[in-house]
């Protein structure tokens, strides 16, 4: 990287200040892993509740197709459009700046409400185990916020290396929990077949499996934040493929182990009910360790989920700033650290003020629902990549197989996951889309009159095929 | 204790912010605006491709 910038100094360049390229593969999968692993802690077991623990186990494998269908679409279209702002940029080259504006503010909203979850989630833990009179949440959820944004404003490589470790610690509490009730031997510890019977698996039958799709996004929610990293990794072509791969990999055997431990100790009613299914899990084996270990394992994923949402949220914003989609101001880039600081300095209110006034179902449904959407253009978009630019016309750091089976399967899922949360959240579904339709015309009539058309688009692509 | 803690994570958090706001300050002053907003989409793409081919090919 310094070679780069001095290159660029030699060519007249050298007052240009750039996001730094210092990232690996490790790097893109903690930036993966790390957001979404909280979700097997706190989060799917709420689609017990909506159709039973069997529900909850169809729709980890229905969900897990989905997301290995984003993984998939993300890598193809990430290895060749490798900016910051991720899905934001893919749009902005393949649909058209309106989509490309609605998809940045899905992932500034996605990523925001997130973390306002995660750090909620760190300052109940603490209360509920403390529990302490007149203690309360707000310390802890302002120092999660403000810890991870300092890391993050101090530069993404030990942003992710920190990210690296905590994720691999939290995801080493599963694994050990997962061998220590001893899953070969069913009757020792664990209960499968008492706690799921053919009475209680789908206690609504088909329809409570429809409704569980959104919780059950829970188990890889965020999965898709690895291609914030483009800009900032050394090898886009090669690291954000196998970054993306390893880690949705690796999200499918934690979902696996997650279902399989909880549901063999806890009955569906609670594991339906609880914030801390995996941490209840260790308390009811009995074990002191493991429940340390779980409590801990909790709070590491949570603050890891935290620092990666912080991370794409500001770049994804930075990305908007940088096109004059919104204000240039909010391009600026640390001289010292390489970061987007304003864009970080910017968001930090606000998930402040969302972690005061929302509760976590709140944050957790907005959180969703922008994340759907995303999913929802990604399909469309591959189609429309495939279409205008076929295979050989560009190169391309990864071909993703069998296309357009994944693009359509995720089209359908995604379908599925609207009508399932509209039969829970259907008022904020409805607030939602409006809210975005608001702000598509304010971009449309007011603010892209500022953008410079010929500037935004980077990509050194032949002109598209049709046009 | 935990309610020690809460108060310490207060702490932090106000003193973790003011470094952040001073730093902010600083770097604003000491920088010009078109230095601090110069980074450019694909542009260190670019450069890295052409150092490398000139590595490459012997010339640098």
């Amino acid at each position: 990287m310094t070679a780069a910038v001095d290159t660029a100094g030699a060519a007249g360049a050298s007052k240009r200040v750039s996001l730094l390229r210092v990232l690996g593969p490790a790097h893109v999968w903690a930036l993966g892993v790390g957001i979404v692993l909280v979700g097997e802690f706190t989060g799917w077991n709420f689609a017990a509740d909506k159709g039973g623990a069997l529900a909850a186990l169809i729709t980890c494998w229905f969900v897990g197709l989905l997301y290995t269908s984003v993984a998939m679409i993300d890598s193809e279209v990430t290895s060749t459009v490798a900016a910051a702002g991720g899905q934001y940029a893919q749009a902005k080259h393949i649909v058209g700046p309106l989509m490309a504006f609605n998809v940045a503010l899905y992932l500034v909203f996605a990523y925001t409400m997130l973390e306002v979850s995660d750090a909620i989630l760190v300052g109940d833990l603490i209360v509920t185990n403390a529990a302490t009179e007149g203690l309360t949440r707000h310390g802890f959820v302002v120092l999660t916020i403000v810890l991870f944004t300092w890391l993050n404003y101090r530069g993404v490589l030990m942003t992710l290396n920190v990210n690296f470790i905590i994720t691999a610690l939290a995801y080493a509490s599963i694994l050990v929990l997962f061998f220590s009730v001893q899953p070969w031997s069913q009757g020792a510890v664990l209960h499968l077949g008492e706690l799921i019977t053919p009475q209680n698996a789908l206690p609504y039958g088909w329809i409570g499996v429809i409704a569980a799709f959104q919780f059950a996004i829970w188990y890889y929610l965020g999965i898709e934040g690895t291609t914030q990293a483009a800009e900032e990794v050394r090898s886009p072509p090669r690291s954000l493929p196998y970054g993306t791969m390893a880690g949705m990999i690796t999200l499918l055997i934690a979902a696996a182990l997650t279902w399989y431990v909880c549901a063999s100790l806890l009955p569906w009613e609670y594991l339906g009910f609880t914030f801390f299914p995996l941490w209840d899990a260790a308390r009811v084996t009995g074990s002191g360790m493991l429940e340390f270990l779980l409590f801990w394992g909790t709070i590491l994923a949570a603050v890891a989920s935290a620092n990666g949402c912080i991370n794409d949220a500001a770049r994804a914003w930075f990305s908007l700033g940088r096109d004059r989609y919104l204000p240039t101001w909010f391009s600026a880039v640390h001289p010292k650290y390489r970061t987007p600081y304003r864009s970080i300095l910017f968001l930090l209110p606000i998930a402040l003020a969302f972690a005061f006034i929302a509760d976590l179902n709140q944050a957790i449904t907005f959180s969703i629902l922008s994340g759907v959407l995303q999913y929802t253009f990604m399909s469309i978009n591959i189609m429309m990549f495939r279409n205008k630019w076929p295979l050989g016309s560009i190169r391309r750091g990864y071909t993703h197989p069998f296309h357009p089976i994944p693009a359509i399967v995720l089209f359908v899922l995604c379908v599925v996951t609207f009508f399932a949360i509209f039969l829970g959240f259907g008022s904020q579904l409805i607030a939602m889309v409006a809210f975005y339709v608001v702000v598509s015309l304010w971009f449309h009539f007011y603010r892209y009159r500022y953008v410079r058309r010929g500037d935004q688009f980077t990509m050194p692509w032949p002109k598209p095929l049709g046009y | 204790m935990w309610t020690t803690l809460s108060y310490i994570a207060w702490a932090v958090s106000i003193l973790l912010c003011a470094w952040m706001l001073y730093d902010w300050f600083k770097i604003d002053s000491e920088y010009t605006e078109d230095v601090l907003t110069s980074s450019r989409e694909g542009e260190i793409e670019a450069v890295q491709e052409k150092h490398q081919l000139k590595n490459i090919g012997g010339q640098s």
